[in-house]
């Protein structure tokens, strides 16, 4: 774990990989660090407005020597995601993947995820849970525009697009569920932390 | 009956803001919110509101109100003629607009953002605990429009007289106060003292996400692809090509270019009046 300081009131903590960065996050959660954002990302965890810098950075030594390696199984009900895979990306990612179009629904859909972290826009929540899979890469030209509900992969993360937007994952589905409604005290559907599972479901 | 506003004429950009969305950027919602926010909290003041109240932001180019009802109002920020049915009133002071009177604002004289507050604030539909328009999600009430009408709030303070020293020009040059970090170290020997030994000029890309500079570029030392991590405002990104842009309030959640240093949050305010044009130059804080 590394501890970078980021203006004057904001810490950046690195880690290894996603897991350990889950498991900071988590943790910040358990906490209830005072800080204005905390947000999970990749190998990171950002801690913006933070009321007492230097006690978060001793504080955060401590959380180091709680050494664990799995990934966190995350929290409450599993979320459903009821999913159509006939995305247009379907077969170059199972090619990509060495199967079948059908082994790859059923990769997707036995496999419970749990989200890392959320960004690119309100309620985009990437899906960990198939880091066995090489990692897929992104379009060479983004589509100009993605529909809402649309099931995507990339590196080793699935996302769906909660709205209609530009975009670069290679597309194996799409879902009706609502992602996001800023009218709900919870608006994102799927939040750091939250357990998924996709569901195939006929269109 | 509460008091109505009408825009007459929106201007090229005139957004709804506040004190921003704050405690959502782990669900990916930028924080929004006023740029200028001393302007902003000043306009407040002027009329009564508390500091929460939604003002109008405008860009550049002004924006015309007319009012239904008799209510206070003031302009600060950018500076900019003021006119109420095309009689000239004071910038930067409160005035009484009366039912049926315009409010009209110029173009920004110098700087680039004007503020328009009026008393009760403008009562637009909260979302997420804010009135703030988010130009990079979409969040919050929609840009103004002409013919558009927004409502005011309940006014619930006493206006208040001129009590801060009125920014009346903003300078073509900045001087803007950077904390090192948190990725200088992805940048070539010495990125620091090159990046304050030049001045760098303001694009006309720059929007309410960032202020977008031109000038020599930034010699990455790290290859690697940066994996996306959590930024902050006033972050200074370096994408590929090189040319930093400063973060303002709409700034994504995450981004995957290093960020070589953070402006001063007291230097915010600057950054939000930096016309295309202007010059800037980075300090080490």
């Amino acid at each position: 774990m590394r501890v970078l300081r980021v203006g004057t009131d904001s810490l950046l903590v690195e880690v290894a990989d996603t897991a350990a960065a889950m498991r900071v996050y988590d943790e910040a959660r358990r906490r209830e660090v005072k800080a204005a954002e905390v947000v999970p990302a990749a190998r990171t965890v950002l801690f913006a407005g933070v009321a007492d810098l230097s006690r978060l950075e001793v504080d955060l030594a401590s959380w180091e020597s709680e050494k664990a390696t799995s990934r966190p199984s995350g929290s409450g009900l599993v979320v459903e995601v009821p999913t159509v895979y006939d995305g247009p990306d379907m077969e170059s990612v199972a090619r990509h993947w060495d199967v079948s179009t059908r082994e790859l629904v059923d990769l997707h859909t036995s496999t419970e995820m749990v989200v890392a972290f959320c960004g690119f826009a309100p309620g985009f929540a990437y899906c960990t849970g198939l880091e066995a899979m090489r990692p897929v890469p992104r379009l060479d030209e983004p589509r100009t525009k993605v529909p809402a509900g649309s099931v995507g992969l990339a590196d080793v993360f699935t996302g769906v697009y909660p709205s209609a937007s530009p975009g670069g994952w290679q597309l194996i589905g799409r879902t009706d569920l609502v992602l996001w409604d800023e009218d709900r005290e919870q608006p994102a559907t799927l939040a750091p932390g939250s357990r998924v599972r996709f569901v195939e479901v006929s269109g | 009956m509460s008091t109505k506003l009408t825009v007459l004429d929106a201007g090229p950009l005139t957004t709804v803001q506040d004190l921003g969305r704050r405690g959502y950027a782990h669900l990916g919602v930028p924080r929004s919110g006023a740029l200028d926010m001393a302007a902003a909290g000043y306009a407040n003041r002027l009329v009564g509101n508390p500091p929460e109240a939604a003002v109008l932001e405008t860009t550049l180019g002004g924006v015309s109100i007319q009012v239904s009802g008799s209510t206070m109002a003031a302009v600060t920020g950018a500076p900019a003629s003021v006119t109420v049915d095309g009689r000239p009133r004071p910038f930067a002071e409160p005035l009484l607009l009366r039912a049926g009177e315009t409010l009209t604002v110029g173009p920004a004289v110098s700087g680039l953002r004007s503020y328009l507050s009026f008393a009760g604030g403008v009562d637009a539909t909260p979302v997420l605990g804010s009135r703030s328009t988010d130009t990079l999600s979409g969040l919050g009430p929609p840009r103004l429009t002409s013919g558009a009408k927004l409502e005011l709030g309940v006014p619930v303070g006493e206006s208040h007289g001129a009590d801060v020293p009125v920014v009346l020009r903003y300078p073509d040059t900045a001087r803007v106060r950077l904390v090192p970090g948190p990725r200088h170290d992805w940048f070539t020997e010495g990125v620091l003292d090159f990046l304050t030994s030049t001045s760098y000029t303001v694009s006309a890309r720059s929007n309410r996400v960032g202020v977008r500079l031109e000038g020599p570029s930034l010699e990455r030392r790290e290859r690697a692809e940066l994996p996306s991590e959590g930024l902050v405002l006033g972050a200074v990104q370096v994408p590929a090509s090189g040319q930093p842009l400063v973060f303002l309030n709409d700034h994504p959640t995450t981004g995957g270019y290093p960020v070589v240093g953070v402006v001063a949050p007291e230097d915010l305010n600057v950054c939000a009046q930096l016309r295309p044009g202007c010059m800037l130059r980075f300090v080490l804080a």
